[in-house]
């Protein structure tokens, strides 16, 4: 057993877990932070997909030692109260979503994806970089419409802050 | 995952030093293949010592004619660099291809080359930049690494620090990537060394493991252009062959590729 300290959605956090644990397990099981979802625990699917100090990672391929001292921010840290982050907001708008069980690693994903391209952004670009993320109900076309309209979105947020 | 024992080092030789300790020691870098296949329960290792968080070991750093990655430099870090796009291109190209954007910020050259996977990346561009493999103990020439299906030179409890690759006149990489894993089915890498020399080497295609191109390689000295390449034929003994292709289909890329990847070096 291990003491493992992380701010997880801004908050400090320490969790007594096994070594073994992954991190995925030390939000899902031990901090209740279940919109992270553990899809083919393989690390193809990116259902996972965490941020850590600032990347999107596989919470389903790090030990939770691994991530010991990090900042994490999961799906559930990313509105702000009840105004949706842009890229949630830019999901529900475009029909971004089917099931749903893939959502939340994909915004991850995608709110990385548009961090690092910033305005370069085009639908080639989008679907290379969401290579890392399945959606089993292959919904693709409006989840890559949603990332680029979210690009726009993002783009005059940072402005306006 | 079996129970195991996770220790965060803060240096090279506390490193070594935790291994000695273990009874079956792992060591730990991005964790983006360990950690899948200790998910799998292939592996068990009593001890896990994590190399990710030693500062001594990050970082791409370029000096005359050499450019060197420190082992526990993310792919994401290495295909981003501007001192790695500028001193050898073909290798910064190199790591974007590796797995997925997730992947690439956690998984490391260091970590790739000692699993030495028959179809990993890296291998190919040690072997034709004739790159050497820096350890806590020696420098190990890559043609001397490489010792088959995930099988290196490397001692037990050796610790990759760098890689040091010398910059070359001209390099090249192209790729059929696998759509979904996206493992080379067959990448090449083709260098041609400041002193002239001819290196090809071809990753994904041979059954033991990452290989130089000799037939290739005399056709590109002669004449350095894709064209040089039509008539060659690449032999399908001793390739591999899986539902994903035949040997024979390997063994057409391995000429098709080394075609791009000579178009793309220029």
């Amino acid at each position: 057993m291990s003491t493992v300290k992380l701010t997880v959605n801004g908050k400090a956090v320490a969790v007594d877990v096994e070594d073994r644990t992954l991190l995925v397990h030390v939000l899902r099981d031990h901090l209740n932070l279940t919109g992270t979802h553990v899809g083919c625990d393989t690390s193809q699917c990116g259902a996972c997909v965490v941020h850590m100090d600032g990347r999107a990672v596989k919470s389903c391929t790090m030990l939770a030692g691994q991530a010991d001292g990090a900042n994490v921010t999961t799906i559930e840290g990313i509105a702000k109260g009840d105004e949706l982050h842009p890229m949630q907001a830019a999901f529900r708008d475009n029909h971004g979503l089917q099931c749903g069980y893939c959502t939340p690693g994909m915004i991850m994903s995608a709110i990385d994806i548009v961090q690092r391209h910033g305005g370069q952004l085009d639908e080639a670009t989008v679907r290379q970089e969401l290579e890392g993320n399945i959606c089993r109900c292959t919904g693709y076309h409006n989840i890559v419409k949603a990332v680029l309209d979210a690009a726009g979105r993002m783009k005059v947020s940072q402005a306006a802050e | 995952m079996y129970q195991t024992t996770y220790h965060r080092a803060s240096s090279v030789d506390e490193a070594a030093s935790l291994f000695g300790k273990s009874s079956e020691a792992k060591f730990l870098a991005g964790g983006q293949t360990l950690l899948p296949v200790m998910k799998q329960r292939l592996a068990g290792p009593s001890d896990v010592i994590d190399l990710g968080k030693i500062k001594d070991m990050i970082g791409v750093e370029a000096s005359g004619d050499t450019l060197t990655i420190k082992a526990a430099t993310p792919h994401y870090d290495v295909a981003t660099s501007d001192t790695a796009k500028k001193a050898i291109p073909a290798l910064a190209y190199l790591a974007s291809l590796i797995g997925d954007p997730a992947v690439r910020y956690r998984g490391t050259i260091g970590g790739s080359i000692a699993n030495n996977d028959p179809a990993a990346d890296y291998p190919a561009a040690l072997l034709a930049l004739d790159a050497t493999v820096k350890t806590n103990k020696r420098s190990i020439a890559a043609g001397d690494f490489f010792k088959g299906l995930f099988t290196t030179a490397l001692e037990d409890g050796e610790i990759i620090t760098a890689v040091s690759f010398p910059v070359p006149a001209k390099a090249g990489y192209a790729k059929m990537r696998h759509p979904a894993s996206r493992f080379a089915l067959t990448a090449v890498f083709v260098a041609q060394t400041k002193s002239g020399e001819i290196r090809v080497a071809a990753t994904g295609a041979s059954q033991s493991g990452v290989m130089r191109v000799g037939a290739i390689e005399a056709a590109l000295k002669a004449n350095w252009s894709p064209s040089a390449l039509d008539s060659i034929s690449i032999p399908a003994s001793g390739l591999l062959a899986d539902i994903h292709g035949t040997a024979e289909y390997r063994a057409n890329l391995v000429k098709v590729m080394a075609q791009r990847a000579v178009a793309a070096a220029g």
